[in-house]
């Protein structure tokens, strides 16, 4: 493993096992457009420990991208606007930095994944160039010096042939290997936390298990934080450690993977795991959550899920349910369970 | 690249002599007889008239003469003006002159063009935006005679800095204005065309990578934005040179410079067809000349054509 | 361009969902048009422009004077009386003793024909050409885009001189035919780019699919759909021919006499800028502000069309 000579006194600042890395406290987001005020974010709050590894579920809308550019400090502001809540990194609340302070985070502390590679690489840059950006600009490498790291780099995300195809320009690759690019990119100084938007939504079915595999073993390696965004339940199922379920800008549900597949403790879950083909259910009709995803721009009153919810009541027209602990059925907590239901427990246990 | 050169370079032979075969048969259209034009209002010897059509290659067909042109052209030779000095060395006189204006011309379009387009796009909606728009409105919308005379009016006339016409047409100095007149229309569009292309640049996927990595700001937008926004303002640029080259025979009718088409604009009064179809030969061989090395400037921007 | 192709396909089902208030689907014309009607910048221009041409229908609303009449004796040069509003002497008259108001007014026709005429032909000839290029490939847009690159490399001023040099009466239709002869191309480059792209929508495939005949997927399905840019460009370059008629007419190769033109009044101001500006200024500005107002109309359109850019 190569080491960034800066990445020694990096040891340092490494925190307590269980310690959030990052922490999001009540974050709202909004945007300004000519149609109205589109209410984002609604506040969230997630955390996650170096080493671990958070998805954020939602669909299109949900407010789980958004999120993550904030923290990521790349939201195009204006339209979009933080108008509350903390993100804290190693204690820090990065909201309340300087630009130089965040943009020295980025890329070297957090460094992101995106959806779609090729538009996201610069098309007229060589790929040997974009990677090598990462040396030069935050290390000062020169350029030699940054296209030997760019090959080593490449070669560690699995590119046959690196050195020669670090000259090579994006197009030249198919939709795996611009993938592999990205993920290098994001490794390239060894980042605390990666975010990945999507990873793998863009790719082939059969491209997607080993890019996924890929990003696992390399976070394993570096004992990374990762947070997994993403509107698919299969992806999520192997690697992640913990969910967290967002729905019109709030997070709804909060479980660690496997009793969130188990037993889900609220509404939208249960039906989004009901939406999975499954080969055991052959003949059956494939179920769908009924209605379209919230306008955000006017999210219904109460549970913002109720209109599409097959068991709300009239609590659920009027008041917005709080993120509740979740409990057995003897009262007793269940560790990293919480539910924004307030028929939570009916969902659950009935 | 050497290929790619090469493949350029043969397509722009059928574009050439298509252009030059529609230029012949345009001048030939001309009204009259521009032999017979030679005596004025008195009759011709008709002995005289043709001898002197003999020997200007006007007393065959159509079809032979252009044959005749086609063949003199590809050796080189453009013919005599009515007055017996060769073509080409009329050319020769006029070119350096214009080819110096245009030049000019265009490096203050492309650095005011670019610098304006790249502020406008980056500070949107803004003051300075909303200032730029208007201002390239203006001039795109003022023809070129009109700021000419506004030009020379407050320049020359008023502030009394240069003399209203050129007296030197070889001077650099003496050609600023001029040049500056020439390329004010162009100079707007080279500035909205960078700020459109700047403001959509700036939303694109690769740009939200490059904040992302944690670049500063100036790379962000040298390296990243920029390059990439220089391509289609660099196809606008292939074409503008040769229209600037056109341009020039109204500024330099304005302001007096000896130059390519103050030639011309003389040519076609005078019924000088051989001079006329000599000079735009030369016009569109420095047009074809002009985008091959914009389309090399492309590739070299955008690997993608490169590889294509 | 998906924007403009998505928001011509109606939304689907919209209206039979459970959603309480479907939005209404509009066409993008429409859409565009709802978009064009809030904007200052094509309220300003198309007042202007609705003036300027009640000035070429009916010039002599607007002045009673004869702006060919010339009385060298009694007006040569008379400065404007600016309190003397429409009246002959408003702004001034010219060296031949013409009044430069009626002119002014009277100059409108040649500059509106000329700009609509010429935009009109080079979108039919050009537009045709180049959804001929586009739809057919092969070598029909090989000999159309081989043309178009002869002719490209022409530029308009250069070769409008050398063609209207052949007409020896010259009136505003041969400034028409030189310049459709000579611009037609560029709306071929436009319109071709356009129609490849359309072409390779899939509801162009479903269109074929569904054995529809060539001249109606290319009327009906790719024209509506690949012509915004077309209309754009168009409505852009308007006002850069009526700027090169008055510039040909302003070289003395353009227009002539009895045609009324602000570029040969420009000229003719030319030799006398010092002693009378004024007779420099108005024909100068209002060729101007014809030529801003159809720009600024250009600019509104194409920023309503290209949803892109908003």
């Amino acid at each position: 493993m190569t080491t960034a000579p800066e990445k020694t006194t990096a040891g340092q600042d490494r925190l307590v096992p269980g310690t959030p890395l990052l922490e999001v406290r009540d974050l709202h987001v909004e945007f300004k457009t000519r149609d109205g005020v589109a209410k984002a974010v609604n506040g969230v709050n997630y955390s996650v420990a170096a080493g671990e590894t958070l998805a954020v579920l939602g669909e299109s809308g949900s407010g789980k991208s958004v999120t993550a550019q904030t923290i990521m400090g790349i939201l195009d502001m204006p339209p979009g606007r933080v108008t509350a809540g903390e993100i804290l990194f190693r204690g820090q609340d990065m909201l309340k930095m300087s630009n130089e302070e965040r943009r020295k985070i980025r890329g070297r502390k957090i460094a992101m994944i995106f959806q779609d590679a090729l538009s996201s690489l610069n098309p007229v840059l060589s790929v040997g160039y974009q990677l090598g950006e990462m040396f030069r600009v935050h290390e000062g490498a020169s350029r030699k010096e940054a296209k030997a790291k760019a090959i080593e780099l490449m070669d560690r995300v699995r590119i046959p042939a690196a050195a020669q195809r670090v000259n090579d320009y994006p197009h030249q690759f198919s939709g795996g290997m611009r993938q592999r690019i990205m993920i290098a990119m994001a490794l390239a100084l060894e980042p605390d936390l990666i975010i990945a938007d999507e990873p793998t939504t863009a790719l082939d079915v059969t491209v997607q298990a080993q890019v996924m595999d890929l990003l696992a073993e390399l976070q394993a390696e570096y004992h990374m934080g990762l947070i997994l965004i993403t509107h698919d339940l299969g992806v999520v199922a192997d690697v992640a450690d913990k969910i967290a379920v967002m729905y019109a800008g709030r997070i709804v549900e909060t479980a660690p993977v496997h009793d969130l597949y188990a037993r889900p403790a609220h509404p939208y879950t249960k039906g989004l795991l009901r939406s999975i083909p499954r080969l055991d259910q052959k003949g059956e009709e494939l179920y769908a959550i009924k209605g379209l995803p919230p306008n955000l721009y006017k999210v219904p009153a109460g549970c913002a899920f109720n209109p599409r919810c097959d068991v709300a009541t009239d609590l659920c027209r009027t008041e917005i349910p709080a993120l509740h602990q979740v409990t057995d059925r003897d009262g007793a907590e269940l560790a990293g369970r919480k539910s924004a239901c307030h028929l939570w427990k009916e969902t659950l246990h009935g | 690249m050497g290929r790619f050169v090469a493949r350029r370079l043969l397509q722009m032979i059928p574009v050439f002599l298509g252009t030059v075969t529609i230029i012949f048969f345009m001048t030939r259209m001309l009204p009259g007889d521009p032999a017979a034009a030679m005596w004025g209002d008195k009759a011709a010897d008709p002995a005289q008239l043709a001898a002197f059509k003999h020997r200007m290659g006007l007393d065959v067909s159509t079809g032979q003469q252009y044959l005749d042109y086609m063949g003199n052209l590809l050796t080189g030779n453009f013919g005599e003006t009515m007055a017996g000095r060769k073509v080409i060395d009329v050319i020769g006189e006029a070119l350096p002159v214009t080819i110096r204006l245009a030049l000019l011309a265009f490096v203050f379009e492309v650095v005011v063009g670019v610098t304006i387009g790249l502020f406008s796009g980056l500070r949107r909606g803004k003051a300075f935006d909303k200032t730029a728009l208007v201002f390239t409105l203006l001039l795109i919308s003022i023809p070129v005679p009109v700021l000419g005379f506004i030009f020379q009016n407050v320049f020359a006339i008023q502030l009394k800095w240069i003399t209203p016409t050129v007296q030197d047409s070889m001077n650099l100095g003496q050609l600023m204005l001029p040049a500056i007149v020439l390329g004010s229309i162009s100079l707007a569009y080279v500035a909205r065309l960078t700020r459109t292309s700047i403001a959509e640049n700036i939303k694109s996927d690769y740009m939200r990578t490059a904040i992302a990595k944690g670049l500063p700001r100036r790379k962000v937008i040298g390296t990243h934005l920029l390059r990439n926004s220089m391509i289609p303002v660099v196809t606008f640029l292939g074409t503008d040179l040769g229209a600037l080259m056109g341009g020039a025979i109204v500024t330099e009718g304005i302001f007096n410079v000896k130059g390519v088409g103050n030639a011309l604009y003389h040519a076609i009064n005078l019924n000088e067809g051989a001079t006329v179809s000599g000079f735009v030969v030369v016009l569109v061989l420095v047009y074809l000349a002009a985008s091959l090395i914009v389309d090399l400037l492309y590739a070299v921007l955008d690997p993608r054509i490169r590889y294509a | 361009m998906p924007d403009l192709i998505e928001k011509n396909v109606p939304a689907q089902g919209a209206a039979g969902s459970a959603e309480p208030k479907p939005e209404k689907p509009r066409s993008l014309g429409l859409d565009a048009w709802h978009d064009l009607r809030k904007r200052p910048v094509f309220i300003i221009s198309a007042a202007l422009i609705v003036l300027l041409v009640a000035f070429a229908i009916a010039p002599s609303l607007f002045t009673s004077v004869d702006p060919r009449a010339g009385d060298l004796q009694h007006h040569y040069l008379t400065k404007p009386n600016y309190l003397h509003f429409f009246q002959a002497d408003w702004f001034g008259y010219d060296g031949q003793g013409r009044s430069i108001y009626a002119r002014m007014i009277y100059g409108a026709r040649a500059s509106v024909v000329v700009g609509i005429c010429v935009t009109a032909g080079v979108t039919v000839l050009g537009g045709l050409a180049g959804m001929a290029a586009g739809y057919y490939g092969g070598w029909v847009d090989t000999v159309i885009s081989r043309v178009t690159d002869m002719f490209f490399g022409i530029p308009l001023l250069l070769g409008a001189l050398v063609v209207l040099n052949a007409f020896t009466t010259r009136t505003v239709w041969s400034v028409v035919f030189a310049l459709v002869a000579l611009g037609w191309t560029q709306m071929t480059r436009v319109m071709r780019g356009s129609v490849i792209t359309v072409k390779q929508s899939d509801f162009v495939t479903a269109a074929r699919a569904l054995g529809a005949g060539t001249g109606r997927i290319m009327f009906k399905h790719i024209l509506p759909n690949a012509i915004a840019p077309v209309i754009v460009v168009a409505t852009i370059a308007l006002g850069g021919y009526i700027a090169t008629e008055a510039t040909l007419s302003f070289l003395g190769i353009g227009l002539q006499d009895p045609t009324i033109s602000w570029g040969i009044d420009i000229n003719s101001a030319q030799k006398v800028i010092r002693t009378a500006p004024f007779a420099l200024f108005f024909p100068a500005g209002m060729l101007s502000v014809t030529v801003l107002a159809f720009i600024m109309l250009g600019d509104a359109v194409r920023d309503a069309l290209d949803p892109k850019l908003r």
